[in-house]
């Protein structure tokens, strides 16, 4: 008994350790394979050619600088529909909603959470398009504004879901202290129930945006996937193309171990670059935030 | 002169516990006044009436009145923030807001619309003298709220409800997370604080409700079973529950 209980817990350990450990190597191996196949384009390609603005591998320019500032302009389009809506649905459902409704409400955004990036991709060329490049009267409504809007969309679900953990942790005792100093409900959100769940807040946008830089399909779908250099307000409307709709829509045609190739594995480093720069900026803040109510509380 | 008349008092949260029965009672100013009794007998239930804190609850009948110098502040037309503010409560956990000590305390007023730096400050000095805590805290003002000890903190709540100029203090065990060294300064504080305010105290013993009522009241599942002179109920009650509960028969 004592015997065979003793190995199994010597098995379950082990069993955890590798997969840990196996995830470790899986992102080296990746980490490994994406510099050998995206290093060499330094190599191959001028850094004024890639810096430029041209992204026309045809002819051998592969300027990445628009489709840098396509991702960015289509990613920052999508934090500032998410983060204030997402935010706000998740005040409401936590704080405002009465109980029925939010016993609705909480399955309806995991539900839409759930939904297939292609689905909403679709109906973004079907309906809000069309519907975009008449009521605002564009040449196409394929631009990265329709591209930001649908991908708000689908980091909405997980910017709500994310932070309204945080503010349902935020102790009841909180919110009665605030009430009984005479805030209104409105106050004491946004003076000390927000404040209080900061960190997971905060860890909320950074996954809503990490999901929407990542995004593919959405993108590749409603953006219109035109590699001109976005850095103008007037560059929202029309169509840009993001880094990761070149890698997919391109991949499946260029010939291994060409130049196209090993430029389009570069931008995946790029990517691999930005999405790990706002992970660590997320981490650390909320990091910080934990150390700090460590170092008060001991 | 009783500051409180409570009249008929009945309430039933929504999923039937019926945890106040037909309570009346009056509540005098300038004295403390000891609610009393086993867990579950309403008292919480009976605090948060007199600052409408149950509105957030899950209340489904409330049931008689409330009246605070003459009105009824059960009546739905009542300013709910501005009872609040005349009624202040402390808890028995002590809640500081996350932030610091001096904010924590100027909080309540800024909320009330006090902008002026000289009256906030004059309200910080003056609530924290009074919560016997100034001289702790007095040069660190800006630290975390959350960095002071538990009894500092309970203190801090304490004068955090006194920065507003309450007419009436409420407190729920505020002692019960406390060593006995806190416990006696927080009762210090509170026998000096009634000459100027109406108290009433939910105690975590008898042996506390012993120590500090002036007037008490014992509650058992929702009824108000006796209610008198502190000295008369401690010494000679009349009811046989609370004599039993007294000395320690059960509870
Ligand atoms: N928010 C609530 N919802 C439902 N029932 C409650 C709630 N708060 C208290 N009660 C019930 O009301 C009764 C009285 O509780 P309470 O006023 O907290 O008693 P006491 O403070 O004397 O221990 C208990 O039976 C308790 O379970
Ligand atoms: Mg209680």
């Amino acid at each position: 008994m004592e015997k065979s209980l003793n190995w199994r817990e010597f098995v379950i350990t082990r069993a955890i350790k590798a997969s840990g450990y196996s995830a470790i190597v899986f992102v080296l191996l990746i980490f490994v394979f994406l510099m050998r196949e995206g290093l060499p384009a330094l190599g191959e390609v001028e850094a004024g050619n890639l810096l430029s603005i041209r992204w026309y591998p045809i002819e051998e320019m592969f300027g990445i600088l628009p489709l840098i500032t396509g991702s960015i302009i289509v990613t920052i389009g999508a934090a500032l529909i998410a983060v204030p809506f997402g935010i706000g649905t998740a005040v409401f459902i936590s704080e405002i909603a009465p109980r029925w409704v939010r016993e609705i409400l909480k399955p309806l955004v995991e539900l839409l959470g759930g939904l297939p990036s292609v689905v909403l991709g679709f109906l973004g060329i079907l309906v809000l398009s069309p519907f975009l490049r008449v009521f605002l009267d564009l040449p196409t409504g394929l631009t990265a504004f329709t591209g930001s809007l649908l991908l708000g969309g689908i980091a909405v679900p997980t910017v709500v879901s994310v932070a309204e953990d945080a503010l349902d942790a935020v102790p009841r005792a909180y919110r009665e202290g605030a009430w009984a100093l005479g805030a209104t409900r409105w106050q004491t959100i946004w003076r000390v129930t927000l404040p209080a769940a900061r960190s997971g807040v905060l860890t909320a946008v950074m996954l809503g945006i990490g999901r929407a830089i990542g995004e593919t399909m959405t993108v590749m779908m409603v953006t219109g996937n035109a590699p001109v250099l976005a850095l103008k307000l007037g560059s929202l409307f029309s169509p840009v193309r993001t880094m990761t709709a070149t890698i997919a829509a391109e991949m499946g045609e260029v010939a291994n171990g060409s130049t196209h190739y090993h430029v389009l594995f570069f931008i995946g480093i790029v990517l691999f670059l930005i999405s790990l720069g706002v992970n660590i900026a997320a981490s650390s803040v909320v990091f910080r935030a934990k150390k700090r109510a460590e170092r008060i509380l001991s | 002169m009783n500051k409180i008349v409570i009249e008929n008092l009945s309430l039933q949260y929504s999923d039937g516990t019926e945890s106040l029965r037909n309570v009346s009672m009056e509540i005098p100013a300038n004295a403390i006044t000891v609610l009393f009794g086993p867990a579950g007998g309403g008292k919480s239930t009976l605090l948060r009436c007199l600052n409408r804190l149950n509105d957030l609850a899950d209340v489904e009948v409330v049931d008689g009145k409330v009246i605070i110098d003459g009105e009824n502040i059960l009546d739905p037309k009542t300013d709910v923030i501005a009872l609040r503010r005349k009624v202040g409560m402390v808890f028995a956990r002590p809640v500081v807001l996350p932030m610091s000590i001096r904010a924590n305390l100027t909080y309540g007023l800024e909320l009330a619309g006090e902008k002026r730096r000289s009256k906030l400050d004059e309200a910080v000095e003056r609530s924290l003298k009074l919560a016997a805590i100034w001289d702790e805290v007095k040069d660190r003002l800006d630290d975390p709220a959350i960095a002071l000890s538990g009894g500092q903190q309970q203190r801090l709540c304490l004068a955090r409800a006194l920065a507003l100029q309450p007419e009436i203090i409420l407190l729920d065990e505020p002692t019960s997370g406390l060593d006995p060294l806190s416990t006696g300064k927080v009762e210090a504080a509170l026998q000096e604080l009634k000459k100027d305010y109406t108290i009433i105290l939910v105690p975590h013993s008898v042996q506390q409700a012993g120590r500090t009522a002036d007037y008490a009241a014992f509650f058992l599942q929702g009824e108000l079973v006796e209610y008198g002179e502190g000295s008369v109920i401690f010494t000679a009650p009349k009811d046989k529950r609370t004599e039993d509960y007294i000395t320690g028969r059960f509870g």
